[in-house]
């Protein structure tokens, strides 16, 4: 018997210019938590994906109790005893707990030829079951009444009726209160009793330090190291975790910041477990960089100043006066522009072409007297904004959906430039683009900067952040934790700052 | 052209080709249909088809679908009908004949055509209930009210016939070329094919309704007004089947509650089959022109030669079920 459940040995991954993974392992001893670490992007997903199939990792290999397993897709990972509990749980909210619990595999009855769905077994299965792992929920309950952790729960339990060994908890308590994290670590204690183990994401250092066994960490797809838990403090995984040089390089900043051109007074969601009391200001010409973590809502700051998300209290001011942004026409009254996170689902018009992708948020601008537009002045505009930004295009009339991510991005910009926009909101401007086209984006930042536009920019990446911003406002929970000038800035402050609020 | 160039413009193209091929064979099979004759009668049965397919169109691009639009026209064709009778008519809808000037049941009929595309629009846009629904609702209140007022006293219900010329001229008469003539109903259509041209194309009203179909969260985002928009288009969708409901009942002399049924469907279809996604953000008039055109070539050309109208429904069926599956093909390809 192997002294590992499971061994992942010298995984990499490449995936079209970019390595995603190089080189890591992780060992997984039975009856333990062993929790992986790493900033966004460190890829700790990609190695998830690889230990359920749904990438095939380009060297290395997967061991599962002393044996070399090849594991194809999800469902041979769940044969071989190995669940995951995802951080969004999706599920049937009309159907009961137990129908959910039991999806695709219902207990049968045989009336004659017929076969029916067993209820009655179904419901004690799962009163077993949840006794088990001593949760009290009861089975005929819509999932749709239920809280989040209870549906966390339910999923433990799916994991534990498919006699799962491994099962990998992917930021598990990043919706729940700190009863229903006791109540967790309560179920994560009895399923370590049991021997089963535990893979642990998540960015809550107290929290893996009280209930993982040993901790590996993990930087730009790099295998960092694996300490046991009682050796590491708080500051030790966040030096390890950041602790890179500063590998990419950043334009020259030439911008000045000028005067206050927009203050935001306690800005409060008006849902429970969004931003609350978020107060900064952004002067002309200045880059004001956002840090945190996944789920510390800032993209939700942002939408919310662009009018797309409701403030159930606070006041922003531009130049002084107050002012109601309550929809995206609002915010473009007052000059201000969005490039959302999501290109794909909130950004590109897929089957338009790049024409009319680069005039959409300024179309009655190009009417003429009889109120038809002027395809010709639309046409000049678009090649202006192509040449300006560099967009890399057969001609104007191609679908922006064949275009690169890259340059798909820089018609969204060239877009918003058309509406001649004061405020910039750009929400991690750079993601799922290239190096060299993050460059291009970089650099016309920065000029947008030093012709006096304000910008503010949401980003997950340290370097970017610290390479870009003038000032770095950090985010943690949907608390402002603080604002650092770029020059004192250091990953290691923005991430103390980005976990203050996880405690 | 290589191989795949030729595939490619035969995709890009189909609903050209299958025009032409459809043509082509029916006038192998029976020669005598290449004639000005049915060049004629095609264009005049396609004409009020057309406009409610333009209008109908306008919803599917959007990302949503109109039920309303057959019974619509019914209601249009019914008010237009029963305001444009002969004085001497032995049956008349009022006891006394309004006499009003031929333009009035027009202006009339299109602005209760638009007044339910305004309930549709409002409802879809501010009760934020899905097309489909809303204009199923609407759809039905629409006969409702149709029946009702073609029940009313003295008429009860009696097919409304005795419109004056004045107004049939429109659907029967032709505006004389000297060496040919033009129907005045292909004129109509026409003409309202490039005003919706120019709408889609050349319009704002035209690019937003392509980006809300194309991706409404990103309209949003680029500061678009969605609802006035919907609106918007749903007024001049309902506008349309006004028309429409016009032309049906100038071109048949009269009209019943029962004008117009089924039209949205063989409009949805037409729409489908000229390339109109279903999935929204697509269409082009031509294509949607071309569209009404193969199903009234099938109508009329099958039974110049002689097949029966039950075959003919199957045909049709096919066409639409091949057109959509081409059409998947078409953007599944691009991805």
């Amino acid at each position: 018997m192997s002294e590992y459940i499971l061994e992942m040995q010298h995984i990499s991954k490449s995936f079209p210019g970019v390595k995603a993974l190089n080189d890591v392992s992780l060992r997984l001893r039975p009856g333990s938590v062993h929790a992986l670490m790493g900033e966004n992007g460190a890829g700790k997903s990609t190695l998830m994906k690889c230990l359920f199939g749904i990438y095939k990792q380009d060297e290395g290999q997967i061991i599962l109790d002393g044996e070399k397993v090849d594991i194809t897709d999800s469902r041979t990972a769940l044969g071989l005893g190995i669940s995951m509990i995802h951080q969004e749980l999706y599920p049937v909210l009309q159907q009961t707990v137990m129908e959910n619990l039991w999806l695709g595999r219902f207990p049968l009855k045989s009336y004659g030829p017929l076969k029916l769905v067993d209820h009655k077994k179904m419901k004690a299965d799962t009163e077993a079951l949840f006794k088990e792992i001593d949760v009290d929920i009861d089975p005929l309950e819509l999932a749709g009444n239920l809280s989040v952790s209870k549906l966390q729960s339910i999923e433990i339990a799916k994991a534990v009726s498919h006699h799962s060994r491994i099962i990998v908890m992917d930021e598990p308590t990043s919706s729940l209160t700190s009863d229903e994290v006791e109540h967790l670590f309560k179920i994560i204690n009895g399923l370590k009793a049991k021997g089963v183990a535990i893979i642990y994401i998540s960015h809550k250092m107290e929290e893996i330090l009280r209930i993982s066994d040993e901790v590996t960490i993990m930087r730009d797809g790099n295998y960092i190291g694996t300490w046991p838990s009682d050796e590491l403090t708080t500051d030790l995984i966040i030096k390890r975790m950041v602790g890179r040089e500063m590998t990419q390089l950043f334009p020259e900043k030439t911008n000045v910041p000028g005067e206050e051109v927009l203050r935001v007074e306690n800005m409060t969601s008006i849902r429970d477990h969004s931003f609350k009391g978020v107060n900064f200001s952004l002067r002309k010409g200045e880059v004001l960089g956002i840090g945190g973590l996944v789920g510390a809502q800032r993209t939700e700051v942002i939408e919310a100043l662009f009018g797309l998300r409701h403030l159930a209290d606070g006041k922003i001011f531009i130049h002084g006066k107050e002012v109601k942004i309550r929809s995206p026409r609002d915010a473009k009254k007052h000059h201000i522009a969005l490039l959302t996170e999501e290109r794909r689902a909130t950004g590109i018009f897929p089957m338009l072409n790049i024409v009319d992708n680069n005039t959409m948020a300024c179309m009655p601008k190009y009417r003429n007297k009889v109120g038809l537009l002027n395809d010709r002045l639309r046409e000049i505009d678009t090649e202006e904004g192509v040449s300006s930004l560099r967009i890399k295009t057969p001609d104007t009339q191609t679908r922006i959906q064949s275009l690169s991510g890259g340059n798909q991005q820089k018609v969204l910009i060239s877009r918003w430039l058309n509406t001649n926009p004061e405020i910039l909101l750009l929400d991690e401007p750079t993601r799922g683009i290239d190096v060299g086209a993050k460059y291009e984006i970089y650099t016309i930042i920065n000029r947008l900067a030093t012709q006096g536009k304000s910008v503010i920019m949401i980003s997950s990446e340290m370097s970017e952040l610290l390479g870009m911003s003038d000032r770095i406002m950090v985010m943690s929970n949907g608390k402002m934790e603080g604002i650092l000038d770029a020059k004192d800035a250091t990953e290691e402050k923005i991430m103390e700052l980005a976990t203050a609020g996880l405690l | 052209m290589s191989g795949s160039r030729v595939s490619k413009f035969m995709t890009q193209n189909a609903i050209y080709i299958v025009l032409v091929v459809l043509v082509a064979a029916i006038s192998i099979y029976s020669p005598n249909f290449l004639s000005m004759t049915s060049f004629r009668d095609i264009l005049i049965q396609s004409s009020p088809r057309v406009i409610i397919a333009l209008g109908s169109a306008m919803i599917l691009i959007t990302a949503g679908c109109d039920l309303s639009a057959g019974r619509v026209v019914g209601l249009t064709a019914v008010v237009s009908a029963s305001l444009s009778q002969l004085p001497s008519y032995p049956h008349p809808f009022f006891e006394q004949a309004p006499n009003l000037p031929t333009f009035l049941p027009i202006i009339i009929a299109i602005a209760v055509g638009a007044c339910v595309g305004l309930v549709s629009g409002l409802i879809v846009a501010y009760l934020r209930i899905v097309p489909f629904i809303a204009t199923l609702g609407t759809m039905v209140m629409t006969y409702g009210v149709c029946s009702l007022y073609f029940d009313m006293e003295p008429n009860n219900s009696q097919p409304i016939g005795g419109l004056r010329p004045e107004f049939t001229v429109f659907g029967s008469g032709a505006m004389d070329l000297g060496f040919m003539t033009i129907p005045y109903i292909v004129i109509i259509a026409a003409v309202i094919s490039f005003i919706m041209w120019i709408v889609y194309n050349k319009t704002v009203l035209g690019k937003n309704m392509f980006a809300i179909g194309g991706n409404a969260q990103a309209a949003v985002v680029s500061g678009i007004n969605v609802g006035a928009t919907l609106i918007a288009i749903y007024v001049i969708a309902g506008a349309l089947y006004g028309v429409g409901g016009i032309l049906e009942a100038a071109r048949t002399g009269g009209a019943t509650n029962n004008y117009g049924n089924m039209y949205e469907l063989d409009a949805i279809a037409a729409a489908v089959v000229g390339g109109v996604s279903i999935t929204g953000g697509v269409g082009t008039v031509p294509g949607i022109i071309a569209g009404v055109l193969i199903f009234t070539v099938i109508n009329y050309g099958l039974t110049f030669v002689g097949m029966g109208p039950y075959w003919q429904l199957i045909i049709k069926g096919l066409i639409i079920v091949i057109a959509v599956a081409v059409d998947v093909r078409k953007y599944l390809a691009r991805k």
